[in-house]
């Protein structure tokens, strides 16, 4: 993975350009000695490292501004930072880059139930936004599995999803508005607590844009009301095929479980190893979770059991507690932890239809063999985002480069089968270089024409996202 | 013109230098463009639907009505209960997937499954170019890259020609019930839908006919509508008694209250708690609210100006049809209108897509 050369005129005015910063900044906003830049060298992509020149930590959407012109007339690239947990890159700095992180703006604005949204700035993190409404019966739906960490801005910049949003839909569909500072500094609202805009759809293409078109400090979320409660089932299949079409069947039947989790058996092997869920011993399994009043529960389950059973299950499970909701749980959402404990693993997000679930699963079957990787696939089913989990060696010379070339070929069949390269963790540095795969010259000449608009001089977050050779021109001009 | 493929499409767009007026079906185009008729018919057809996988995709110019067919064949729909503006504007033609996503047209159900542009999941178009673009997909998450799709969706032809669209769809529910609170005014029917939205009982429609009543819809399995229409009659006691009514949600999605009435007809996204306040400014002849307040529409005597009238609300006002000479959109913010601008300028160079529709 080529990270662009340097800017030599950046670096030579290091010293001005951080007299600068420090004219407008709290002392404690500016980090620029080399021993504390080291915290900010990678995100939770952490192949890669380089410190940045400097870090920033404002407080206010003022103190942003006045950052971002300084480095627009200085023309120094900044790369904007929310907790660190992109798994993509996102934030993985240069080392002529200014890092601008939002953590210290971590404030609730407003809450309005009538209304049903929050006002927040968006350095703070997902599940405590959930926290600052769940005595009033409210939630925030999206819910990445980083969600303890990861902030609203992050979220934002990454569209990011989570387990549950098959029903309740990804951080766009729960977005409001936002504030937003542009490169050049200037300061603009996009939407507010109301549908639509009066104009273009500007907070469409924001969301999503990776902190290549502006640094969002404020956004208005959609709040929703919690559920009465929520029930999983687990159910064992005898080959991935039959699982698979369980999952249709489930979908086809009417039915909208607010989550479709699919494990294969090289996952369920870790995770029962390493978390003792009681799992059945089986090639797949599926964990649905429906949502509702006890009693409506109940008959969601039923015809989920009565399109299970033409499937003929080899297990199946239906929680009757809070506390066997637990179980079911516990493997799925340790199944990272269990990986990590195998050995490194690099986690793909590609999308495929559900229709190709089988297909894929036996592909990739394929290349764990050809490469002699192994690799265990845990995933949203409903929504066809996998996430395969690629075990190597860190320590073994070559190891990484033979798992990121067999990730590649797994993104580029997630594309030959009608999907994309990444579902919810964004493309950053991880899967910059495969965008060809997925886009032609034209499809991508139309989306840098946005960043061209937002930022001419191509200095948010510049090498990410788009091929290097792509943004060659734009990047030197 | 009536281009029948993509290519023949971007021909069109490479060699035309004067405005274009981009036409699906006709039937809820607003606000006055001039040029030649450049209609989207001609790219019509489905080219993939997986009812397993809960996906369509299909040619701008397909004809809603034939989508809607053959979804329903299969227990499916589009999520966003696409509103039929023709009574309300007083047009004719068959609306297409095109013209719907172009003017981000969403119904009443909105406030429960998103929407148009939360449903788009892909899009094909030719910018004012004529190059062809593909963005998003056919899956339902995808990060990859910018998300052109929104941008799109509401951008009424001025950005690109659509060709091609993708949509998830969701289930068409086994049973649905309208209930109605009566006698509330204004003020305590947007409380009472905002009871309503913000309980866990999952309601799909709340609308306010001032006169007639104030409208909720819940949908699902019987058993689960039965249990949540008594959980809701409870949870909303105080605003008198829910009573079951005939399906309202056509009249409430087209606007029929309007229909064959002169005057100026206005559509505006509110901060639904301040809608009633807004509209008591407003002195307007007649308004439906939908979206528990969050749309508000109103009709006016003719040529009134009601952003001058209103001044600064928390949302903002389209005028749907005038004969006045008044903008359509309401003007954005400087910084806001920028970029927008900007954005125009780069994808229809020529500035011949629609022009001056949107500013």
């Amino acid at each position: 993975m080529d990270m662009p050369v340097p800017d030599a005129s950046v670096l030579a005015r290091r010293d001005r350009i951080l007299a600068q910063l420090a004219a407008v900044l709290p002392g404690d906003a500016l980090i620029s000695d080399p021993t504390e830049t080291r915290a900010y060298e990678c995100d939770a992509l952490t192949a890669y490292r380089c410190p940045p020149m400097a870090a920033v930590l404002p407080r206010t959407t003022e103190e942003v501004a006045a950052v971002l012109r300084i480095c627009h007339q200085e023309r120094v690239p900044v790369v904007p930072r929310g907790s660190g947990t992109s798994l993509a890159g996102g934030a993985l700095p240069t080392a002529d880059c200014v890092i601008l992180g939002i953590a210290r703006m971590n404030g609730v604005l407003e809450t309005d139930y009538a209304d049903r949204f929050i006002h927040v700035q968006t350095g703070r993190t997902n599940l405590s936004v959930t926290g600052a409404v769940e005595h009033e019966g409210f939630f925030y739906a999206p819910d990445p599995s980083s969600q303890l960490a990861c902030a609203i801005a992050g979220n934002i910049g990454m569209n990011s999803g989570g387990a549950h949003c098959l029903k309740y839909g990804v951080t766009t569909n729960n977005l409001l508005g936002v504030r937003i500072v542009t490169m050049a500094g200037d300061v603009l609202t996009i939407g507010g607590p109301w549908s639509d805009a009066p104009g273009l759809d500007l907070l469409g293409v924001i969301c999503g844009s990776e902190g290549q078109l502006g640094v969002v400090t404020e956004a208005w979320l959609r709040i929703l009301p919690k559920p009465e409660g929520a029930r999983p089932v687990l159910m064992g299949f005898a080959s991935n095929e039959v699982a698979g079409a369980c999952v249709s069947d489930i979908i086809k039947g009417g039915l909208l479980p607010v989550a479709i989790e699919f494990m294969d058996r090289p996952c369920i092997e870790a995770t029962e190893a390493f978390a003792k869920a009681g799992y059945p011993d089986c090639e797949a399994l599926l964990i649905v979770e429906v949502e509702g009043s006890p009693a409506e529960i109940d008959d969601q389950l039923n015809r989920i059991k009565a399109i299970a059973e033409r499937h003929a299950p080899v297990a199946y499970r239906e929680s009757r507690s809070e506390d066997e909701s637990k179980r079911i749980w516990l493997g799925r959402k340790s199944a990272f932890g269990a990986m990590g404990q195998m050995g490194d693993y690099i986690c793909l997000d590609g999308t495929i239809p559900v229709s190709e679930l089988s297909f894929v699963l036996r592909r990739i079957g394929e290349l764990s063999d050809h490469y002699g990787l192994r690799v265990a696939n845990v995933f949203h089913a409903g929504d066809g985002n996998m996430h395969p989990l690629i075990l190597f060696n860190a320590n073994r010379v070559g190891d990484l480069e033979k798992a990121e070339a067999m990730g590649a070929d797994i993104l580029r069949l997630c594309v030959e089968v009608g999907g994309c390269l990444t579902g919810e963790h964004g493309v950053g540095v991880e899967k910059r270089d495969l965008m060809h795969a997925q886009f032609t010259r034209d499809d991508m000449e139309a989306q840098l024409r946005v960043k061209d608009v937002f930022d001419p001089a191509w200095l948010l977050n510049p090498a990410k996202v788009f091929p290097l050779d792509v943004t060659a021109g734009r990047r030197a001009g | 013109m009536r281009p029948t493929s993509e290519a023949e499409l971007a021909d069109i767009l490479r060699g035309a230098d004067a405005p274009l007026v981009i036409r699906g079906g006709g039937t809820r185009g607003f606000g006055r463009v001039t040029g030649e008729v450049l209609e989207t018919g001609g790219l019509a057809g489905v080219r993939l639907y997986e009812p397993g996988a809960l996906t369509l995709v299909a040619g701008a110019g397909t004809s809603v009505a034939e989508v809607e067919a053959l979804l329903a064949a299969e227990g499916q729909r589009l999520p966003f209960e696409v509103p039929d503006l023709r009574g309300l504007l007083g047009r004719g033609g068959e609306s297409t997937l095109g013209g719907v996503v172009a003017a981000n047209a969403s119904g009443p159900r909105r406030v429960q499954a998103g929407a148009c542009r939360d449903s788009l999941i892909g899009v094909r178009f030719a910018d004012g170019a004529g190059m062809v673009v593909k963005n998003g997909g056919r899956v339902m998450k995808n990060v990859t890259g910018l998300d052109l799709s929104k941008l799109m969706a509401g951008s009424h032809g001025t950005l690109g020609v659509l060709t091609e669209l993708s949509f998830k769809l969701l289930p068409i529910p086994e049973m649905a019930v309208t209930l109605r609170l009566s006698g509330l005014t204004d003020a305590q029917a947007v409380a009472a839908m905002a009871a309503a939205l913000g309980s866990p009982f999952e309601v799909t429609g709340a609308a306010h006919w001032p006169g007639q009543g104030t409208y909720l819809r819940l949908e699902g399995f019987e058993p689960s509508v039965r249990y949540r229409v008594g959980q809701l009659s409870r949870h909303l006691a105080r605003f008198g008694v829910l009573e079951e009514v005939a399906d309202v949600w056509p009249a409430v999605r087209d606007v029929v209250p309007f229909h064959g009435r002169a005057g100026d007809i206005w559509r505006l996204s509110l901060r639904p708690s301040t809608a009633a306040d807004v509209v008591a400014r407003a002195g307007a002849e007649a308004v439906l609210y939908d979206w528990g307040g969050g749309l508000v529409w109103l009709l006016t005597a003719p040529g009134v100006d009601l952003r001058a009238r209103l001044g600064a609300v928390d949302g903002h006002a389209t005028l749907m049809r005038t004969d006045a000479d008044l903008p359509t959109f309401a003007p954005e913010a400087p910084g806001v209108a920028a970029l927008t601008a900007g954005l125009r300028a780069k994808f229809d160079p020529k500035g011949i897509l629609n022009s001056g529709l949107m500013g």
